[in-house]
């Protein structure tokens, strides 16, 4: 018998491939369609509840599924990011609706034969009991295998003597009902689809009857092992060490995951008495090794970091690519002209999402979309979508300075001098002198003219120059959120990677803080960002800037993302890290990021920490015989930590770190030791100023007599940072002198406390 | 880096005028500022004063690229223009060769222009002249010497060169660590 396509009862089924493009093809179909549909089919009063109430279902899936995306992405990009489909298939059984359908037209020719036959099987049920049912049964379906009367049996002894829900179900059910749940079992063994044969007459318990064989028969369309799941129990020792020999199915692993979550997320209820959630949380961290191939640590790493449910959804996001995204190179070209000339190439795109004008997502091509001509004219760069983000939140302005500290392979800075429109300076840095080849190449196919690109490494670059409007550092780092592009990284990194990378960025950061130029009228500030997702390479490396330098956390004006940690464990960050923005590859459909802009408020260095500890160290020394000890050590705390707070009040930028530093010192009653620290800070700044200054000299000494305008360009760049160099000299003298007003006052104002 | 020397100025732009005639002087006098040639590692780069300040903060051994590089001298003092100099030949040109979409992928892949392929040619090209490939959605594709002047070119058969490659885009992907 052949199937036939039924327009009004259609299969919803993933949006496939080409979903997109056949809409039409569809919308086409079923109007051929009805018209060879118009007599409708004659159905029984049965099918056509079934189908009231199959409909209805479909509803619920319908709007459940309707609901789903939201609940992945809170965002506007929800539009165009489409929840991860997964990569590895798991052998799921069909779909509700899929089974309904296949199986639909058998039914509708037997339900009337049957009814009869059902109705007399129900009666005789319904008189002898259950026994002579199943004789019945056998009797009746002569033609079913020997195998599967038996299987059933075994089922239901198995059923009956765990005492598991199916088996109290049953003994609550009334007699006729279980007669009619035997029956049906036994043919879905089968067919599967003699559901509702056998009927008695009376339609209440018809309906209860129906209810029933529904649930029963979505338990039995989702899963064969039932009964390993209704209770999900923890393995022995000694079937672990099993495990060990035999081969793993992943199957089986993947199933207890999910049951293993399902238990650890409502552990009270769920939990086997007597076992601890620490044994759930390592057969868990085990299983998550094996299903996902990751190793020990990195599991325990994104533990830490997500709750359980977003922890599955992120290792699957891992699985699956990102979408291929490109950036229009305004310079050359604008986007709609250029999707207008790629579309005409084949390419299925559209615009990545209301937050990037320049963005676009390329869903499939007939051509490598990284050699069209477009690509090599230079309209057009190919970019995660990610990579979009820290210049966007660095938001450069026409005619400034920036420096990208680690600019390979150009993506970036070319997204900043498109922002900039060719205007001011572009300083792109990358300690690998192999990969910045491709940064010339990327910046000379895109039209950049205003760049300078240059190999020092990092860390030495204020040594270089300094005084930038506004620095880029996309720091080298671990990759975790990367996993979807290079999953080495499951297996590869270990504890001292997180940490040797974490040091690294630490030193980076502050080279990039001292490059910035505090006093710019438009800029000043600096966007850190990485491509990895543990704290530890973000949030902690932010939060020691913020300790070691005058800088603050400000907006990054990227309104979606997820807020940066401001306690992780037994860590506490500043509250200003709510600022930051993560971004990951399960809820944003982009690469695992970390963003972070920050605003430099004062050219000052603020004292070290050995330097701070030699203080402490005097004022306890100076305080043993005077002060009560107790007190002094957390006020202490308290003007430490307020050093980077202070940053958020509305005090004088310049002052606000000389006060901070002098409240420090000021506390000791007697401030005789804090004398030679004052000072301390314009020396360390005048050093500074002799060494670029000295650094310069020498290099104007090194021009020959024949580049004399060079030299004279060079000398007025020269003037220009000593000039700069000279008001970071004066500043702190200025600090100096309102502090000793602000010590007096607090001097006096401490005698009136301590009066 | 340094400026050019005399005979090196003379030889990059008699090259240059092969392509953009006397619009050459438009390069050296903008109105936007004053611009520059500086020879570094044997290469010439053209750039703004501005930035050039800045670059001689950079020490010579970790500069790797000022502004736009035009192309380099060769071990025997000539010049060979790059295609990254196409960014400022493109939009001076004299003389012009469009392609067809059927040929653009030939010339991209570093082919000679066939007549098969030449959609249009700027009229009273002369033999030998310096010309800029576009496609015919006037992009920029590259630039090359005319093989055969336009008179000569209506009358060849379909698989006569009429323009010789020099350079295309597609160097940026095939040559990019010889750019700069």
């Amino acid at each position: 018998m052949g199937r036939k396509l039924d327009p009004t009862n259609k299969v919803k089924r993933g949006p496939g491939r080409k979903a997109r493009k056949q809409k039409g093809a569809e919308t086409e179909l079923a109007k051929f369609l009805t018209d060879e549909e118009s007599g409708p089919k004659r159905l029984s009063s049965r099918a056509r509840k079934r189908a009231v109430k199959r409909s209805q279902d479909s509803k619920n899936i319908k709007d459940v599924a309707k609901e789903q995306p939201k609940k992945g992405f809170t965002d506007e990009n929800n539009e165009w990011l489409k929840p991860a489909k997964r990569k590895r298939k798991i052998d799921q059984p069909e779909s509700e609706d899929d089974s309904d359908d296949q199986w639909e037209e058998e039914e509708e020719e037997e339900v009337e034969e049957e009814e009869e036959g059902g109705n007399k099987i129900g009666k005789k049920g319904a008189s002898l009991g259950i026994e002579e049912v199943d004789d019945d049964d056998d009797d009746d379906d002569d033609d079913d295998d020997e195998e599967m009367v038996d299987d059933y049996g075994a089922l239901e002894d198995s059923s009956d003597e765990e005492g598991a829900e199916e088996g109290s179900d049953g003994e609550d059910l009334l007699p006729i009902e279980r007669a009619a749940k035997k029956q049906k079992k036994l043919k879905e063994a089968m067919t599967q689809e003699s559901e509702e044969d056998d009927d008695s007459g009376d339609d209440d318990e018809d309906e209860e009857g129906e209810n029933a064989d529904a649930d029963m028969d979505e338990e039995d369309t989702v899963q064969a092992n039932i009964d390993e799941m209704d209770q999900f129990r923890l393995p022995g020792a000694e079937e672990r060490e099993k495990e060990g020999v035999l081969p793993v199915d992943l199957q089986t692993i993947h199933q207890r995951i999910k049951d293993n979550i399902d238990v650890l997320s409502h552990f009270a209820t769920k939990r086997e008495a007597g076992r601890e959630r620490s044994e759930y949380v390592s057969l868990l961290k085990k299983d998550l090794c094996t299903y996902y191939s990751y190793n020990n640590f990195l599991i325990e790493k994104l533990m830490d970091i997500f709750p359980l449910s977003e922890l599955i959804d992120f290792l699957e996001a891992n699985e699956i690519q990102r979408p291929v995204t490109i950036r229009t190179n305004t310079l050359k070209t604008r986007r709609r002209d250029l999707a207008q000339a790629l579309i005409n190439r084949g390419v299925n795109l559209d615009p990545i999402g209301k937050w990037s004008k320049v963005g676009l997502v390329i869903y499939d091509s007939s051509v490598p979309i990284g050699a069209t001509p477009e690509y090599l004219a230079g309209q057009y760069m190919l970019q995660g979508a990610s990579s979009f983000l820290p210049v966007m939140a660095l938001s450069p302005q026409e005619g400034e300075s920036v420096l990208d500290m680690s600019s390979a392979p150009g993506g970036k800075t070319t997204y900043i001098a498109q922002l900039m429109r060719n205007t001011g300076v572009i300083v792109a840095n990358d300690a690998n002198a192999d990969r910045l080849k491709s940064v010339v190449g990327n910046i000379h196919r895109l039209g950049v003219t205003n760049t300078v690109v240059c190999n020092y490494d990092g860390r030495k670059f204020p040594k270089v120059m300094g005084g930038f409007d506004r620095v880029l550092l996309d720091a080298p780092c671990s990759g975790t959120g990367v996993i979807s592009k290079d999953p080495a990284v499951k297996t590869s990194k270990d504890e001292a990677d997180i940490q040797r990378s974490a040091h690294l960025q630490k030193e980076l950061i502050l080279a990039a803080i001292d490059s910035v130029n505090a006093e710019s009228p438009t800029g000043g500030y600096l966007v850190y960002c990485t491509c990895s997702i543990t704290v530890e390479e973000n949030e902690w490396v932010v939060d020691y800037a913020l300790k070691k330098r005058n800088v603050k956390l400000v907006p990054t004006g990227l309104d979606f993302g997820k807020e940066g940690f401001t306690r992780f464990k037994e860590r506490r960050f500043h509250p200003s890290l709510r600022l930051s923005r993560r971004f990951y590859p399960h809820s944003h459909n982009m690469d695992g990021f970390f963003v972070a802009k920050l605003k430099k408020f004062s050219n000052t260095v603020p004292a070290t920490a050995e330097e701070k500890e030699e203080q402490d160290a005097d004022t306890s020394e100076a305080t043993v015989a005077t002060d009560n000890p107790a007190e002094k050590p957390s006020k202490e705390e308290k003007t430490k930590k307020s050093v980077p707070g202070k940053a958020g009040t509305s005090q004088d930028k310049a002052q606000a770190n000389g006060t901070a530093a002098k409240k420090t010192t000021n506390i000791q009653p007697k401030g005789k030791k804090d004398l030679p620290t004052g000072p301390k800070k314009p020396k360390i700044a005048k050093i500074d100023g002799e060494t670029v200054k000295g650094a310069e000299g020498k290099k104007s000494t090194i021009k020959t007599a024949g580049e004399s305008k060079e030299s004279g360009a060079g000398k007025k760049g020269g003037s220009r940072f000593e000039k700069k160099l000279d008001q970071k000299r004066k500043s702190p003298k200025k600090n100096n002198r309102l502090g000793k007003n602000k010590f007096k006052k607090l001097k006096k104002m401490l005698e009136r406390e301590d009066a | 880096m340094r400026p050019l020397t005399d005979e090196e100025t003379k030889t990059m732009f008699e090259k240059l005028s092969k392509y953009i005639g006397e619009n050459i002087k438009l390069l050296v006098d903008r109105p936007d500022g004053t611009y520059c040639f500086r020879l570094h590692n044997d290469r010439v780069y053209y750039m703004s004063e501005k930035i050039l300040k800045l670059a001689t903060n950079i020490s010579r051994d970790k500069l790797v690229s000022v502004g736009t590089c035009f192309g380099k001298f060769t071990k025997t003092h000539k010049f060979r223009l790059h295609i990254t100099a196409l960014d400022f030949l493109a939009p001076y040109a004299k003389f012009k060769v469009w392609v067809k979409p059927g040929a653009e992928q030939s010339f991209l892949y570093g082919n000679h222009v066939l007549k098969s392929g030449l959609g249009r040619i700027t009229d009273n090209t002369m033999q030998y002249q310096g010309v800029v490939v576009y496609s015919m959605a006037d992009v920029p594709l590259g630039f090359g010497v005319a093989a055969k002047s336009t008179q000569e070119c209506r009358r060849v058969d379909p698989m006569t060169i009429v323009v010789f490659h020099q350079a295309d885009v597609g160097e940026f992907i095939r040559s990019e660590d010889t750019l700069t």
